[in-house]
């Protein structure tokens, strides 16, 4: 069940082989959805439910997929899954499905799902496929959390839309980072996510 | 003299390899190059030195900037006694100017610096003296009013981002005093724009204070053109009082006079490139002009004769000071026209037909920085490919 190499499959993609910060996938949803928290952990949810799942149906599937048709396969896969998850966050989360708007759907061209699908589920059995899509999407989640904690309390004062930076700092003059809720600013902040993770761990660091 | 040098001597030791102080190598060298003349020679080879090095590069540039920082002083001063409607002299003004920008210059340099000291130690590293002019421009640049903690984080954000992480002195893409100004307008808007941003109305530890007389405007004359309504200008300000530059504005960009006596410096000093300054005001007049032709009122800047563009706002500051960085400009020769062009066509586009910033020429330096390597590229194999044709053809 939890062999060395299916632990790996979960376990690596959480900091030494993180689709966000090692192989720079899923940039542009990570810019997007990352101003407030609550949508980023609703996007981190479903990016995890999508890619786990379609990574079973695809390994499932991996002997029966003539290779020449496999994108078409998997996109179609995808992109059923895709629009399930929508549906649900319409029917049970109305207000982050507006907030996150066309990203949700884009999660069908999110480079991170397609990666995993062919470099992993077309090739491996359905459970180690399964570990390795929540594994994939738990490292895109964490960078999306991390991203927007600080997107959303230097840049509006709250936390899960509470206010958690002090009145008084306010009324002694202290102002909301405007430009933290700009899309650059996000760049940066993956950019010094990544420039912590690298000197941490060394074997990571480019020549 | 030479006691400060035994002392000097005494304490080396201790910030040498192995010494107590080891870590603190790079500040040590600093102090010691700072108060005495480096006393390693070349040993081998010829080598040619010219006396003009980076110190003294970067003070000529302080010195060019000198004329602003002191209008600056008395506009301030100037600005804050007619807003309160007070009388005062000369020398009042002068004083609380002095005052008000005293501290934006301690903050700036003391979070710069400190910065380039921390990361020189952490990299073992020779302290360099990159942020002597940054430093002084950014008090400059920077709205008077804009609160001290932004412009400490700014510069922070800018030293680090801008410069630091791109290798130090020399290796930035983007001109760090302006990303420090950039930094603010993005994050800050309401402190860097509007009628509350460029007149220091409050008193300055506790001088000049005073209330605010009835019908002041602290709108700068850009900011007023800017929504002005109507197929007519009201606008009181003339060209000739931008050009003296008693104007309420940022404090280093409102005298033409004083820029143009800057200009002068560098230009005879050859330290700046006058390619790259006579472009940008070309590129600006041209563009002026082409806005004044097709003038319309949507939008009211297309309005101002070409000279106005010139002269109000930061344009001419920027074209002086800022798209004559050496580090973030072009190098090559018809590179540098090109690239001083744009800068004044780009600021003078923003400014008139993008109704969100009624003030373009920091936007389009920065726009432009990070095109001058291409245009230098285009520039260099251009160059290679006629040679080669040349050589072909023979």
């Amino acid at each position: 069940m939890l062999s060395k190499r299916n632990k790996e499959a979960f376990f690596n993609p959480l900091s030494k082989d993180n689709p966000v910060l090692v192989q720079i996938l899923g940039i542009c949803s990570t810019l997007a959805v990352t101003a407030k928290l609550e949508p980023a952990i609703v996007m981190g949810i479903s990016v995890i439910a999508v890619m786990a799942i379609s990574n079973v149906v695809i390994s499932l599937l991996r002997k029966t997929i003539p290779t020449t048709i496999r994108i078409i396969v998997q996109l179609v896969v995808v992109a059923a899954l895709v629009i399930i998850v929508q549906q649900i966050l319409r029917a049970y989360a109305y207000d982050v499905s507006l907030q996150l708007s066309v990203f949700i759907g884009l999660i069908i061209t999110n480079c991170i799902l397609m990666g995993r699908l062919e470099a992993f589920a077309l090739s491996n059995k359905p459970w180690p496929a399964f570990l390795d899509g929540i594994g994939n999407g738990l490292g895109y989640m964490i960078i999306l959390v991390i991203v927007a904690f600080f997107r959303e309390l230097l840049g509006s004062g709250t936390l899960f839309g509470f206010q958690v930076i002090p009145q008084w700092c306010y009324d002694h003059g202290y102002m909301n980072n405007g430009l933290m809720i700009l899309p650059p600013m996000a760049l940066i902040t993956v950019g010094c996510i990544i420039w912590v993770h690298r000197s941490r761990n060394k074997e990571l660091q480019e020549k | 003299m030479k006691s400060l040098r035994k002392f000097m001597d005494k304490i080396k030791p201790h910030f040498q390899e192995g010494g107590k102080l080891s870590k603190l190598e790079s500040v040590y060298d600093g102090m010691e190059t700072f108060l005495f003349t480096p006393n390693t020679t070349s040993r081998s080879g010829v080598h040619i030195h010219d006396s003009n090095d980076m110190k003294r590069t970067m003070i000529t540039v302080v010195v060019a900037l000198l004329p602003c920082l002191l209008f600056a002083m008395y506009n301030i001063g100037f600005q804050h006694f007619k807003a309160i409607g007070a009388d005062a002299t000369f020398w009042q003004m002068f004083l609380f100017g002095l005052l008000a920008m005293l501290p934006v210059i301690v903050v700036s340099y003391a979070v710069g610096l400190g910065i380039e000291f921390i990361g020189a130690q952490i990299h073992h590293k020779e302290i360099q003296e990159g942020f002597l002019v940054t430093g002084i421009l950014i008090p400059l640049i920077v709205p008077i009013n804009t609160p001290l903690w932004m412009t400490a984080v700014a510069t922070a954000f800018a030293v680090i981002f801008a410069k630091e992480i791109f290798g130090g002195t020399g290796m930035n893409i983007f001109n760090v005093a302006l990303i420090t100004r950039a930094f603010l307008f993005f994050a800050y808007p309401s402190k860097m724009s509007g009628d509350a941003a460029f007149v220091k109305v409050d008193s300055a530890f506790g001088y000049g204070g005073g209330n605010v007389v009835d019908g002041f405007s602290g709108a700068t004359p850009l900011g007023e053109v800017a929504i002005n309504v109507g197929d007519k200008l009201n606008l009181d300000t003339t060209t000739v009082d931008a050009f003296i530059g008693l104007i309420p504005g940022s404090p280093g960009e409102t005298s033409m006079i004083a820029i143009l006596i800057g200009a002068a410096i560098l230009l005879i000093t050859g330290i700046a490139s006058w390619r790259v300054m006579a472009s940008v005001f070309i590129g600006g007049l041209a563009m002026g002009a082409l806005a004044h032709a097709f003038a319309t009122p949507t939008y009211p800047a297309s309005m101002l004769d070409p000279l106005a563009q010139l002269c109000f706002g930061g344009f001419a500051f920027a074209a002086v000071f800022m798209a004559t960085d050496p580090v973030t400009g072009a190098r090559t020769k018809i590179g540098q026209y090109i690239y001083g062009f744009l800068i004044g066509v780009f600021a003078i586009l923003i400014r008139v037909y993008n109704g969100g910033y009624p003030e373009g020429a920091m936007l389009a330096v920065l726009l432009m920085n990070a095109f001058a390597p291409l245009i230098d590229y285009c520039v260099v194999q251009a160059n290679i490919n006629r040679r080669l044709k040349r050589a072909k053809a023979q």
